[in-house]
């Protein structure tokens, strides 16, 4: 018996070798592509948008001409559709958590709630668009109105915030809860003084993207009857109403070289709103959160 | 003595106090829970709030249009007059389905090739700049995708394609749906290679694997029930999609596909429907519905398959 043999080893090392590094090439490759598509996406909407964008084009209400058109009456549309779907969304979904995480007891409801929950995250948003147009704008007469939207967008983001709120709430501690049942505080006041607070960052983080995804959904309001083309702002939560994503979606789909530049110049904007939003989780995120 | 007096009279309002707050608090933990059950019991009736509308509206309509013909007819043809229309809804599952099929040759492969590179050879340094890119990337609105699609994505196949390609088309957006899924695939099937422990790696390393075999190998063998059930969620985003295909795909529902033509995908119809002026009780009206139905239940077959593969074949370490 000899010593190894380094020539045979290398011999059968190295298309091993070879075969390692060209999948490597080829993974690395792979996510080098995400990341392109993403940069090229950027650089045309910014090179295709930014020419428009200036102070008239977001004061303006949309116009037949391009030069004058600007996105007012979806900016304050969006602005409507979040002052309704923000408390609804945040009070059903905090409610359901903590109903889930608190008080539930193991049993088969819960599990049947929790799996309820879980489906209903999967179900593409133009589902909850026709939930919305039989429920809201025909059975309960409320037409395609700021309430109907804003209602039919706070069951569509309700399964996010659940999920989120439930994470946030099942890192606290047992043992500060425990504290506070030994100092003599009931359920309730251990849950709204201690249970509550310190989960409120992760909450707030997971509310927020939650909402950051309503703002950016089209079809559900489409399908609701959501106007395409508004010269008006909302007055009340029964107005008709356009938001940022339709009427971009509007000159998107017109043939007009000159409204496809608009549309860039509106995805700005949408963008801008959307990474302030994020900015804001993940700020809220790292500045508040605890770590028991 | 009369000092006495008033120190009773106020312990006695104390105890009074003291008991009623007590009563307050007691009535406060018996309806707080409640309200919160009250609050989960709404997510059930959404759940069967979609079920119900679905299903009503799909009744009306299957009494006008048999379901046969909504079944086996190939052709979706619903603007004109009444006779002469045609509802099968197979044109409108094979547009979805080639714009699916599509979306997954292009998102299979990157978003998994993008998992092992995070989860097998990134640096954590490498790794925490790459993965909130991707999260970036997964949270641009699908409009955005959609003017991407039409705007670059499209001219640029124009060129590349011999013979060009119409302006509305299959192939765009297939890849842009394709584009928007990666990190979806890449961040749920990297979860679960992160899960496979470590010991099995190295175990695999000092048997002289090198990394590819030990992803190839080891790692992914080990985590394939949550890559698969990746997959299946992310086919099941790609059906439920809908602006990109609305934008880029065109409303032309054919059940003979060819890529580069235009097609019509169930989303897409229903939001050409709500965009145009069909009245409410139109049998078009109710067709939206039918529609629904049918992207419902393909999309919660495929939401099922996935818990079930994830629990079914999930290998515990």
């Amino acid at each position: 018996m000899g010593l190894i043999n380094k020539e045979s080893v290398k011999k059968r090392m190295g298309s091993r070798i070879a075969a390692n590094g060209l999948a490597k090439f080829l993974f690395i490759l792979a996510t080098g592509f995400s990341l392109l598509v993403l940069g090229v996406l950027i650089y045309r909407i910014l090179s295709q948008g930014l020419p428009y964008l200036s102070f008239d084009f977001i004061t303006n209400f949309a116009s037949r001409m391009p030069e004058r058109a600007g996105i007012w009456a979806a900016l304050l549309g969006t602005i409507w559709i979040m002052a309704v779907t923000a408390p609804v969304s945040f009070i059903l979904g905090v409610g359901t958590a903590i109903y889930l995480e608190e008080y539930a007891k193991k049993n088969a409801f819960t599990k049947f709630v929790q799996v309820n929950i879980s489906n209903l995250a999967g179900v593409p948003s133009i589902v909850f668009g026709l939930l919305g147009l039989t429920i809201f704008v025909r059975l309960a007469g409320l037409g395609s109105s700021v309430l109907a939207g804003g209602l039919t967008m706070s069951l569509l983001i309700l399964p996010v915030i659940v999920v989120a709120s439930q994470e946030a709430i099942r890192t606290v501690p047992r043992e500060i809860r425990e504290a506070s049942f030994g100092m003599g505080a009931t359920k309730w006041q251990t849950i709204r003084r201690i249970v509550f607070p310190a989960a409120l960052p992760g909450i707030l983080t997971g509310t927020i993207l939650a909402l950051s995804r309503a703002v950016g959904e089209t079809a559900p309001l489409l399908v609701l009857g959501a106007l395409a083309y508004v010269a008006f702002v909302p007055e009340n939560l029964l107005s008709q109403f356009t938001v940022l994503p339709i009427q971009l979606y509007n000159w998107t789909s017109r043939p007009q070289e000159d409204f496809h530049m608009l549309a860039a110049s509106g995805i700005i904007i949408l963008l801008i709103i959307l990474l302030i939003m994020n900015s804001i989780a993940v700020l809220i995120r790292n500045k508040f959160h605890k770590r028991f | 003595m009369s000092r006495d007096k008033s120190n009773q009279k106020s312990i006695r309002s104390m105890i009074q106090e003291k008991k009623s707050s007590r009563s307050q608090s007691a009535v406060m933990e018996k309806v707080v829970p409640k309200i919160f059950l009250i609050c989960a019991i709404i997510s059930i009736f959404t759940t069967l709030g979609i079920v119900f509308t679905l299903l009503t509206e799909t009744f009306t309509f299957f009494s006008r249009v048999s379901i046969v013909e909504f079944i086996t007819n190939t052709r979706w043809f619903p603007f004109t007059s009444d006779e002469n229309a045609d509802y099968g809804i197979l044109a409108l599952v094979m547009g979805t389905l080639t714009v699916t099929a599509i979306a997954m040759v292009v998102a299979i492969p990157v978003g998994l090739a993008a998992a092992i590179y995070l989860s097998e050879y990134a640096s954590a340094k490498t790794r925490k700049v790459i993965k909130p890119i991707l999260e970036v990337l997964a949270g641009v609105p699908t409009i955005v995708y959609g003017f991407f699609a039409l705007t670059f994505v499209t001219p640029l196949l124009d060129k590349i394609i011999p013979g060009g390609i119409s302006i509305f088309n299959a192939l765009s957006p297939g890849i842009v749906v394709g584009i928007m899924i990666i990190p979806m695939i890449a961040s749920l099937s990297e979860d679960a290679m992160n899960a496979v422990p470590n010991s099995m790696r190295e175990g695999a390393m000092a048997l002289g694997a090198t990394r590819f075999e030990v992803a190839i190998k080891v790692v992914l063998p080990a985590a394939l029930s949550g890559v698969i059930a990746s997959f299946v969620l992310g086919i099941s985003r790609a059906i439920g999609e809908t602006m990109i295909v609305t934008i880029a795909g065109g409303s032309r529902p054919t059940a003979d596909i060819n890529v580069t033509e235009s097609i019509q995908t169930m989303t897409a119809y229903i939001v050409q429907v709500s965009q145009g002026d069909t009245g409410f009780g139109t049998t078009i009206y109710y067709s939206i519905y039918a529609v629904g139905m049918t992207l419902f239940l393909f999309t919660l077959i495929m939401n099922l398959l996935a818990q079930f593969i994830s629990r079914k074949f999930r290998e515990e370490y």
